[in-house]
C-alpha cells in the first residue's frame, strides 16, 4: 500500500537501497546515478550579529547532489552561512531557495557535538531524526536500517556515554541519515576526533553521499579534508566567496597523491595571502 | 573487547555484596562500645541507657502496639506533607524554568519566604491551626517545598542547550521537548532536591511533634521525658535516624532506577 502511493523520488531511494550489495556498488563507482539531493540558491545573503556583519553578500548555486566543502578562517562566517541554509538562524537580507517544496526532513545538520540525549539508548537516539514519523510502526526499522548504514547494528542497546568519540558522532549521522534527507549540513563534524577516526569517519561521509546522493556542505577548518571529499571547495573572507575551486579529480580519491596535495597547497596559499594582506 | 568486557565482571559481582555489609561496621561498633560503655558503668545509666535496656524499652512498646502507632503517624505526617510540599516546588519549579513571565512574577517573592527560617513560623502556626494534624502537614510542606523548588528550577535552567537546539531541529514539538530533553535533563538535579527534602522532612517534623503534638514519635519522646523515661528518649532518636536513613535509600533505589543511562551510576 504505501509503495504503491510513493513518489518518483522514492524510487530511486529503492534504486539506491538494492544497491547495497557491494557487487553492486562497483558499477556505479563513478558519480551517484540517481540524485534524491536538492539543488540550491542563495541570492543577496546578509546577516549580522549587533555591529559585525558576519556575511555580506553572498550568491552561490549548488546544483542538486554536489558535495560542496566551505572552508575559511574562524569567525569569517562559514558556520553563519550553514546555520542560515539549515533554517537555524533568521536570515537579514536576501533568500535562500531549495527549487521547490521542501519538508523539514529533507534538510539536516550534524554538528561538531554529537548531541545524543544520553538518557535514551543508540535506536532511540536515531529515532529521533525522523522527526514527524517518530510515532509511525516502520520507525524502528528505519532507524536500525540506519545504524547499520554507519555500522553500529551492534550497538543499538548502548547508552551513549559508553560510546567513543567517533561513534557518537557515527550514531549521530545515523540519525541524520534515517528521513532520508536531500540536504546535509555538516558543521565540522570530524573537528574533534583523532586522525585515524577521521579518515573512516571520511570515507564513511563519501560513501553515504554516494549512496544516497543528498546535497552534502560540509564545513571544516582541514584544507585537506575538503579536497579530498568534496566536488568544489568555496573559499570564505570577511563574509564572501573569495575563492570557488572545482575539484575535478576521480574518485575514489588516493589520500595524499599529488594531484590533491597541489589543489590544497593552492586553497590554503589563498586562506594565507588573506592573511597576509590583513 | 573480550578482554574490556571480563575485566569489570568480577568486581561489579563482588561489590554490592560487600557494600552492604561495610556500610553497617561503623554504626554497630559504636552500639558494641556503648554496651560495653555501660555495662562496665563507665557511662551511667542516668545519662545513657544501655542498647540492650533501649531494645527492651523497644518490645515492651512494640507490644503494647505504641510504637507502631506512633512511628505509622509520623510516618504518616513526613509523607502526606512531602507529597504536597514537593508536589508544589515541583510546579513552580517547572513553571519558573520553563517561563520567563512566571519567574519573573513569582521568584522574587519566593526567594524572600525562603529565607525565613520555617520554624520560625511554628508559634504563627499554632495560633492557625492549633497543634492539629494541619499545622504539622503544613510545617513540613513548607520546609519540603523549597530545596524541591530550587533544585527543579536550577536543573531545568541548566538542560544543555545545544539538545534543546537538536530537538527543535528534529522537528519535537514543546511536549515532545519536555518529555525527551528536559524533564530527562533536569531529573539528576531534581533528585539532589528530593534528598535534600527528605532530611528537612524528618528534622520540620521532629521540631512540630516535640513542640505540638498529641501522637507521633516527637510526641513520645516528649512524654517519655517528663516520666524520666530516658530509654524510650534514647529509643525515639534512634527510630529517627533509621527513619532518616530509609528514606535515603528509597531515594536512591529511584535515583537508580531512572538514571540508570548517568555515567555515575553505571556498573556499580
Amino acid at each position: 500500500m504505501q509503495t504503491a502511493l510513493r513518489t518518483s523520488l522514492s524510487e530511486t531511494e529503492f534504486a539506491s537501497r538494492a544497491s547495497f550489495a557491494p557487487h553492486a556498488r562497483v558499477v556505479r563507482e563513478e558519480r551517484p546515478m540517481q540524485i534524491s539531493g536538492l539543488p540550491l540558491s542563495i541570492r543577496g545573503l546578509r546577516k549580522s550579529f549587533g555591529d559585525n556583519e558576519v556575511l555580506r553578500g553572498i550568491d552561490l548555486h549548488i546544483p542538486a547532489g554536489q558535495f560542496v566543502a566551505i572552508v575559511g578562517k574562524s569567525g569569517c562566517g562559514k558556520s553563519t552561512l550553514l546555520r542560515l541554509i539549515a533554517g537555524l538562524d533568521k536570515i537579514d537580507a536576501g533568500s535562500i531557495s531549495f527549487g521547490g517544496d521542501v519538508q523539514p526532513e529533507d534538510i539536516r545538520v550534524m554538528f561538531q557535538e554529537p548531541r545524543l540525549l544520553p538518557w535514551a539508548r543508540v535506536l532511540a537516539n536515531v529515532e529521533v531524526g525522523l522527526g514527524r514519523d517518530r510515532a509511525s510502526k516502520d520507525a524502528h526499522a528505519r532507524a536500525e536500517k540506519a545504524l547499520t548504514e554507519v555500522g553500529l547494528a551492534d550497538k543499538r542497546d548502548q547508552w551513549p556515554s559508553v560510546l567513543s568519540g567517533g561513534q557518537k558522532q557515527r550514531v549521530a549521522l545515523g540519525r541524520a541519515l534515517v528521513s532520508r534527507p536531500r540536504v546535509l549540513a555538516f558543521d565540522e563534524p570530524l573537528g574533534a576526533l583523532d586522525a585515524l577516526t577521521r579518515i573512516s569517519m571520511q570515507r564513511l561521509l563519501e560513501r553515504v553521499w554516494r549512496d544516497q546522493g543528498f546535497t552534502a556542505i560540509l564545513v571544516t577548518h582541514d584544507v585537506a579534508e575538503a579536497v579530498a571529499l568534496a566536488d568544489r571547495v568555496l573559499v570564505i573572507e570577511e563574509g564572501r566567496i573569495a575563492h570557488d575551486v572545482t575539484i575535478n579529480v576521480a574518485r575514489p580519491r588516493q589520500r595524499g597523491s599529488a594531484e590533491l596535495a597541489g589543489l590544497e597547497g593552492s586553497i590554503l596559499s589563498h586562506l594565507l595571502s588573506a592573511d597576509d594582506r590583513t | 573487547m573480550s578482554l574490556i568486557d571480563s575485566i569489570p565482571l568480577p568486581r561489579s559481582l563482588r561489590l554490592p555484596r560487600v557494600d552492604g555489609l561495610v556500610q553497617w561496621i561503623v554504626p554497630l561498633a559504636i552500639i558494641a562500645i556503648w554496651q560495653v560503655a555501660s555495662v562496665t558503668g563507665f557511662v551511667p545509666v542516668r545519662v545513657l541507657p544501655a542498647p540492650s535496656d533501649v531494645a527492651l524499652a523497644g518490645w515492651k512498646l512494640l507490644l503494647s502496639g505504641e510504637l507502631v502507632r506512633n512511628i505509622w503517624v509520623s510516618f504518616w505526617r513526613a509523607s502526606i506533607g512531602f507529597l504536597i510540599g514537593g508536589s508544589i516546588g515541583f510546579a513552580f519549579g517547572l513553571a519558573n524554568g520553563l517561563s520567563q513571565l512566571s519567574a519573573k512574577l513569582t521568584d522574587t517573592t519566593l526567594q524572600m519566604v525562603r529565607n525565613v527560617p520555617h520554624l520560625a513560623l511554628i508559634p504563627l502556626v499554632i495560633l492557625w491551626f492549633g497543634i492539629d494534624e494541619s499545622a504539622k502537614l503544613f510545617l513540613v510542606a513548607l520546609g519540603v517545598f523549597f530545596p524541591i523548588y530550587l533544585n527543579t528550577l536550577h536543573g531545568i535552567r541548566t538542560v544543555d542547550p545545544q539538545l534543546i537546539e537538536m530537538g527543535r531541529i528534529y522537528g519535537m514539538t514543546d511536549g515532545e521537548l519536555f518529555r525527551r530533553v528536559i524533564f530527562p535533563g533536569a531529573l539528576p538535579s531534581i533528585f539532589v532536591g528530593i534528598r535534600f527534602a527528605l532530611g528537612i522532612m524528618w528534622l520540620t517534623l521532629i521540631v512540630a511533634e516535640t513542640i505540638a503534638a498529641s501522637s507521633g514519635l516527637g510526641y513520645m519522646a516528649m512524654q517519655a521525658r517528663e516520666f524520666m523515661l530516658i530509654d524510650v528518649v534514647v529509643l525515639s532518636i534512634l527510630i529517627y535516624a533509621l527513619l532518616g536513613k530509609l528514606a535515603d535509600s528509597a531515594s536512591r533505589v529511584l535515583e537508580r532506577l531512572t538514571l540508570s543511562w548517568h555515567p555515575a551510576f553505571q556498573k556499580r
